[in-house]
């Protein structure tokens, strides 16, 4: 242990840490909804990691619980190594450094609100100094230049993505070390698309920003993140390089998820029948057997693994070893991938 | 032969402000059994253009031009043939459709008010026996007739509003941004679904959407509109595959192709907003934002040209043969 954890200090410093979280709500009609199923993951500063899954896999879940809004039932979340305090003063410092970008900017901000407004609320509320200063600085990191032009206008006087913009300046008003996107470009035209994502990337180029993206978009994956993160019902399925998962994906689900990807013609389409079942009846053995391919083909069955996909559940995927360590992993949580003890 | 037929449809709007010509000029035609998408940015006019159809824009709107459902002029239509004709001839699934279901009435029965309306001859028992079959049509059991809208799963209640929109048995189905608001699996579901929907029961399909990537798989024909204009229409895989105006390619540069080393750290995008449809720019009006515009832009006349067989391009460059695929 203690050379991974040097290997750690060398490669990057972990802001946020996530360990082996789970987060249970009560179920609509009785019973406990286990959105969030055991989940190990590391955020090393500078980092963008796509976290992609379908509504329901828990993935924005696990966002609010990273951000301190919701409390984990088991497991903890860590900050710069230190396990997350949720008493107000130690929160509201934490929040302070961990920023939230909603999917939808013209949700997010209040319509009678100018952009200077909306942009110093953060500053303001975290009594924090030089508010025009910190104002025009986040403006114009977000491209909204120059930012004077911008104080006194409306939202509705701003087009879809000028609006994500000031979203975006909003958070880094606060000078944080993490922001968390929400769907960021998904309501956003596909012209906006690209500028919004390029802005992400800048921001981590130039402030050292660390980024969870949660998306379903496996293409924004593929313009920005280092690395991507699988989740179905809760649980980490597959994680690894964002080339390695996308070219070379090992888990059933990460599979049809790639095959209908618009872009993605010439390869056959795996559509799955029904949709991500209920968190408060998660199945047994394998939680996707009941929509695996690769179980419905036979394939499972042939490799001999058919008994253990619907009885035995793959082990947690762990944490991440460091980005730039030679050997950044990438895994599955599959018994086609990794065969289970028993076989 | 053409169930949808657009022949030079114009739609202006007129607000205190002064006119807003929101449509130009559009030819369009959509065959039995054919899928044909329309993408373009918001504010385009691809949902004015819809609303053409059944004449679902304000009074004070006016237009010109003709929409042709099965032959039949809507806008020579009398208010109690267009009644009929909605729904009856052409329906619509509209954007955000997740709430536009009634919270507090059973599905079936929500479903079974528009075949009373239109069917003087049908019962309540015929209807819902219609229903039944329409909500097998669409992927779903007959027994949810009986459920709640809050009871079903976004991807669900999509469904519902197909089999809605297929109550009157309508020749031509319009569908706004069908897919927006679900997930990428259920988005593949419900594509399959439409298409497979207009080829068993010989319908024309007209969907719009502001995501050139959802339209590229299940649609026949594209057609990709800004400023009011259709600028490029074709054969979707040969429009995807070789976009030629200047707008459908950056527009298809949006979403990378997974796997190509060249969009790896580099998303792409197009700078500037589309203009507003009341202040529209000189000559063609994606000048301002176009990568390879010339003085000569500002001022020509641009109209849809053959660049290809079955393809058309409004664009001097690309008819001129620069950039053609």
């Amino acid at each position: 242990m203690s050379s991974a954890a040097e290997s750690v200090e060398e490669a990057a410093e972990t802001v946020v840490e996530v360990d082996d979280l789970t987060v249970t709500f009560e179920g609509r009609e009785g019973g406990t909804a286990r959105a969030v199923d055991g989940v190990n993951l590391a955020m090393r500063k500078g980092e963008i990691i796509a976290m992609v899954g379908e509504s329901g896999c828990g993935k924005t879940t696990l966002a609010r619980t990273i951000l301190g809004l919701e409390k984990p039932a088991a497991g903890r979340v860590l900050s710069h190594g230190e396990p997350l305090q949720y008493g107000g003063r130690a929160l509201k410092a934490y929040r302070k450094n961990i920023q939230l970008v909603l999917q939808d900017p013209t949700g997010s901000l209040n319509p009678r609100h100018s952009v200077y407004e909306a942009v110093a609320e953060g500053p303001r509320t975290h009594g924090m100094d030089d508010e025009t200063g910190r104002v025009s600085r986040a403006l114009s990191m977000a491209g909204l230049r120059p930012p004077e032009r911008f104080y006194l206008r409306y939202p509705h006087e701003l087009s879809g993505g000028q609006r994500q913009r000031v979203v975006i300046a909003g958070a880094l008003a606060l000078d944080p070390d993490v922001i968390i996107a929400d769907e960021p470009v998904s309501s956003l035209d596909a012209s906006v698309r690209g500028e919004i994502l390029a802005l992400m990337l800048k921001l981590r180029e130039d402030l050292g920003l660390t980024l969870l993206v949660v998306t379903h978009d496996l293409g924004l994956a593929w313009n920005i993140a280092d690395r991507i993160v699988v989740m179905y019902l809760g649980r980490v399925v597959e994680q690894g390089p964002t080339e390695e998962v996308l070219n070379n994906p090992q888990h059933p689900y990460t599979r049809a998820l790639l095959s209908v990807v618009p872009e993605m013609h010439g390869t056959e389409q795996i559509v799955l029948t029904g949709e991500t079942p209920d968190p408060t009846k998660i199945p047994n053995g394998c939680r996707f057997h009941p929509r695996c391919q690769e179980v419905r083909n036979g394939v499972a069955e042939k490799a001999g693994v058919l008994e253990a996909c619907t009885s035995i559940s793959p082990a947690i995927l762990s944490a991440q070893i460091p980005v730039g360590a030679a050997e950044l992993g990438h895994d599955a949580a599959c018994h086609l991938v990794t065969p289970p003890p028993t076989a | 032969m053409a169930v949808l037929d657009m022949r030079d449809v114009s739609l202006t709007y007129h607000p205190a402000e002064g006119p807003v010509p929101a449509v130009r000029g559009v030819n369009l035609s959509v065959n039995a059994g054919e899928v044909v998408g329309v993408a373009g940015e918001s504010g385009c006019g691809k949902s004015t253009l819809i609303s053409t159809v059944l004449r679902l824009y304000p009074k004070s709107a006016t237009v010109d031009g003709e929409v042709l459902i099965d032959g039949e002029n809507v806008f020579d239509m009398k208010w109690n043939r267009m009644r009929a004709v909605r729904w009856g001839e052409a329906a619509v699934v509209f954007q955000g459709a997740l709430h536009s279901l009634n919270p507090i009435q059973r599905i079936g029965k929500q479903l079974v008010e528009p075949i009373l309306v239109h069917d003087k001859g049908a019962t309540e028992a015929s209807a819902m026996k219609k229903v039944q079959g329409l909500l097998e049509q669409v992927g779903l059991p007959a027994r949810h007739a009986n459920a709640y809208p809050h009871q079903l799963s976004g991807g669900q209640k999509q469904r519902i509003m197909i089999a809605l929109a297929l109550t009157c048995d309508p020749k031509v189905l319009l569908c706004d941004e069908p897919t927006t608001a679900l997930d990428v699996m259920v988005q593949a579901q419900i594509l399959d679904l439409l298409k497979s929907i207009a080829v068993e029961r010989s319908m024309g399909m007209l969907i719009i959407s502001h995501d050139l990537s959802v339209l590229s798989t299940n649609c026949d024909r594209i057609a990709i509109m800004y400023a009011g204009q259709v600028v490029e229409q074709g054969p979707a895989l040969d429009l995807f595959q070789h976009p030629a105006h200047p707008y459908t390619r950056a527009l298809m540069g949006a979403f990378p192709t997974i796997g190509d080393g060249e969009s790896r750290y580099a998303p792409s995008g197009l700078p500037g907003d589309p203009p507003f449809p009341g202040d529209l720019p000189s000559g063609c009006s994606f000048h301002p934002r176009c990568p390879i515009a010339t003085d000569e832009c500002t001022t020509a006349h641009v109209v849809l040209e053959p660049v290809a067989p079955g393809r058309d391009a409004a664009c001097i460059h690309v008819n001129q043969g620069v950039g053609a695929p």
